[in-house]
């Protein structure tokens, strides 16, 4: 140990170099990581695949349908009688609906239209959730006394929507705005707002208390600041875990609400759920027509639920190595 | 006149239902420029809240109060309001906190974590706050500043996220560092390392530190003076030759014996104190080291000990401390 004080530095300095672990893998963030976890998952890798079939069939599938989705060649042609409604055949594949329009193409292009109302609802849902949830989270983590006020008055009033049923509380929002497809996703949105606001204020606060959070307050780091770039990008996980459940049940919500006559008011228009309350009286005649659209948002919901389930395994901090 | 004044700093918790806690009870110590400060003492005697309530992140709410004055170049520390705190903190006075690791934003890349206080104090933006952040880095002994920057802190090993929270902390050369239990979480080699560094940055910079530790290892190696405390005051004050040399608070001398030594012979078992830091009196009614104490006599129950002060400037609170006329007794 007599060394030069230089060198005894430069060799500790190499101990040191050889004894850290390194990562040469590339990946990098939390998030890459977590990405990596998730190829590793199956049920992660079936509900990709649904998913990404799924966005597909919405995004070109209108382009390619053989048939318009709202021309009524059966009745024209009348190949549909009462009682009767032809099931598939090598020009219709999934045969003729009640009112004599394709059925297949109707299923496709209505996949577009249940994709769109889910994610703008949710995308709804989670930006007003969030900015709730943010303010609240901050106020209550670091806002001092008057913040715990706002952030009691911002979750009294999250908790009056929790407590409404969700269905009830899409139901009250598309009857008080009139029925429309804005209406819809407005109400399928607010439903979702509350599991957002409480979610990541929760989790905000969570992190508020800790020592990064307490050591950039020691370097004269501002409060809004902390907030911003340490707390909320250190919260979000279980937001986005949330966002991919919450359009699983969007999807469904948004059936039931066409179901309920709630939604587009253009009934021509082809929706899952509406396809399958038309469906509901001649299912003694044609059972096909309310099975095709039903194992559509069951295969989407599913699809949502596996990958936001994976995606929650592979984001909690408690499984990580 | 000294760079930081604290005098009879106390800190209370209480809450509704619960007895009162005096977690800091009237400590007072000076730093002077450039100085290295020791606070020493066993968990619990108040060493992280002293630092905690000088730097104001102690939670500002009913149930904490925090008594005394910090004079820092003529401003009491204490008495300022957020916003003029949050300008001398990370420029003025930064600290470097125990665990590395929890002390770094997992999710954010540590270039933007240092880039951070360039920006808050020295209006730095842009390319000249990233290059200042790779200089800081190549300064706190981090190899290859550029690549790290981009790096998040679980990619660097315990010593170079240690490395990157001083360099946070010297980013804007305060003129006051306090260090709370730096190497605590590292390994041998690597506090070592870091304990080289922080002796480096003080030399060259002509910053203060104080030096919240456990360990008399650390003190030893470093420390100008040295406060021991003990259940929230300060018990022994010394230049630290004075304190090692004649040591007279006797629970200063039980530190030192519990410590294991080179020269002590095979099989020697170790002195512990008696009891658990528990085990106190409150000041107010005796020597709150009393029920743990060898050398307990009457006198230390009834009235608080006072601070005894020498000639040399060596301060201890006991009335019946170790004689300096036997260096024998006082062997560790």
């Amino acid at each position: 140990m007599t060394l030069a004080p230089g060198k005894k530095k430069e060799k500790l300095d190499r101990l040191a170099e050889l004894s850290a672990v390194r990562d040469d893998e590339q990946g990098v963030s939390l998030w890459r990581e977590a990405m990596r976890r998730l190829r590793r998952n199956p049920s992660a890798i079936v509900g990709a695949a649904i998913l990404v079939l799924f966005v597909l069939v919405a995004v070109v599938g209108p382009f390619f349908v053989p048939y318009d989705p709202v021309d009524q060649s059966g009745i024209r042609e009348g190949v549909i009688k009462p009682g009767s409604i032809p099931g598939s055949s090598a020009e219709h594949w999934l045969g003729y609906d009640h009112q004599g329009r394709d059925e297949f193409s109707r299923l496709i292009v209505g996949a577009r239209q249940t994709l769109i109302v889910g994610i703008v609802s949710t995308l709804i849902g989670l930006t007003i959730g969030v900015l709730i949830g943010g303010v609240a989270g901050a106020a209550a983590g670091l806002g001092g006394r008057w913040g715990r006020l706002v952030d009691s008055v911002l979750m009294r009033i999250v908790d009056m929507l929790l407590s409404l049923p969700s269905l009830l509380l899409a139901v009250s929002v598309a009857a008080l705005l009139g029925p429309s497809l804005v209406t819809v996703m407005i109400a399928v949105g607010v439903v979702s707002v509350p599991i957002f606001a409480r979610l990541l204020r929760g989790s905000m606060i969570a992190q508020a208390n800790r020592d990064y959070v307490l050591a950039a307050s020691s370097l004269g780091v501002r409060k809004s600041k902390i907030a911003i770039s340490h707390i909320v990008p250190n919260s979000l996980a279980p937001v986005i875990v949330q966002a991919t459940l919450t359009l699983a049940t969007a999807i469904i919500e948004v059936a039931a609400l066409s179901f309920l006559g709630l939604g587009n008011p253009d009934s021509t228009q082809p929706e899952w759920g509406l396809m399958l309350a038309d469906a509901q009286i001649y299912l003694d005649v044609r059972p096909g027509l309310a099975i095709y659209p039903a194992v559509g948002i069951i295969v989407t919901a599913l699809g949502f639920t596996l990958l936001g389930e994976a995606m929650r395994e592979a984001l909690d901090p408690k499984l990580r190595r | 006149m000294a760079l930081l004044d604290v005098q009879d700093l106390s800190v209370t918790f209480s809450r509704r239902g619960q007895r009162t806690v005096r977690a800091v009870d009237g400590v007072s110590f000076s730093v002077d420029a450039g100085e290295v400060v020791g606070l020493v003492g066993e968990s619990g005697c108040g060493k992280s809240v002293t630092s905690l309530a000088l730097m104001g992140l102690l939670p500002r709410q009913r149930g904490v109060q925090v008594g005394g004055s910090a004079r820092f170049d003529g401003t009491d520390l204490l008495k300022l309001d957020l916003r003029s705190m949050r300008d001398v903190r990370g420029r003025d006075v930064a600290m470097i906190f125990q665990d590395p690791l929890s002390s770094l934003n997992p999710v954010v890349p540590i270039g933007l974590q240092v880039t951070e206080v360039l920006v808050r104090h020295r209006d730095m933006s842009g390319e000249a706050a990233r290059k200042e952040a790779a200089e800081l880095l190549d300064r706190v002994g981090i190899p290859d500043p550029r690549r790290r920057l981009k790096e998040y802190p679980h990619q660097l090993s315990g010593g170079m996220r240690q490395r990157a929270l001083i360099a946070m902390a010297v980013a804007c050369r305060p003129r006051l560092l306090i260090a709370d239990e730096p190497t605590t979480a590292l390994d041998v080699t690597i506090q070592a390392q870091i304990l080289e560094l922080l002796k480096e940055l003080v030399r060259d910079s002509g910053t203060a530190l104080i030096m919240i530790t456990h360990d008399l290892g650390v003190v030893a190696g470093m420390c100008d003076t040295i406060n021991v405390l003990y259940a929230g005051r300060v018990v022994e004050t010394a230049r630290r030759k004075e304190l090692f040399a004649g040591r007279r608070h006797p629970y200063t001398v039980g530190l030192l014996r519990s410590i294991p030594r080179l020269d002590a012979g095979r099989g020697e078992k170790l002195t512990p104190i008696r009891g658990s830091v528990r085990d106190v009196l409150p000041w107010t009614e005796g020597c709150a080291f009393a029920p743990r104490c060898d050398r307990r006599v009457d006198a230390c129950v009834g009235a608080p000990p006072e601070m005894t002060p020498t000639h040399t400037g060596h301060e201890f609170r006991c009335v019946n401390p170790f004689p300096l006329t036997q260096p024998e007794e006082a062997r560790v």
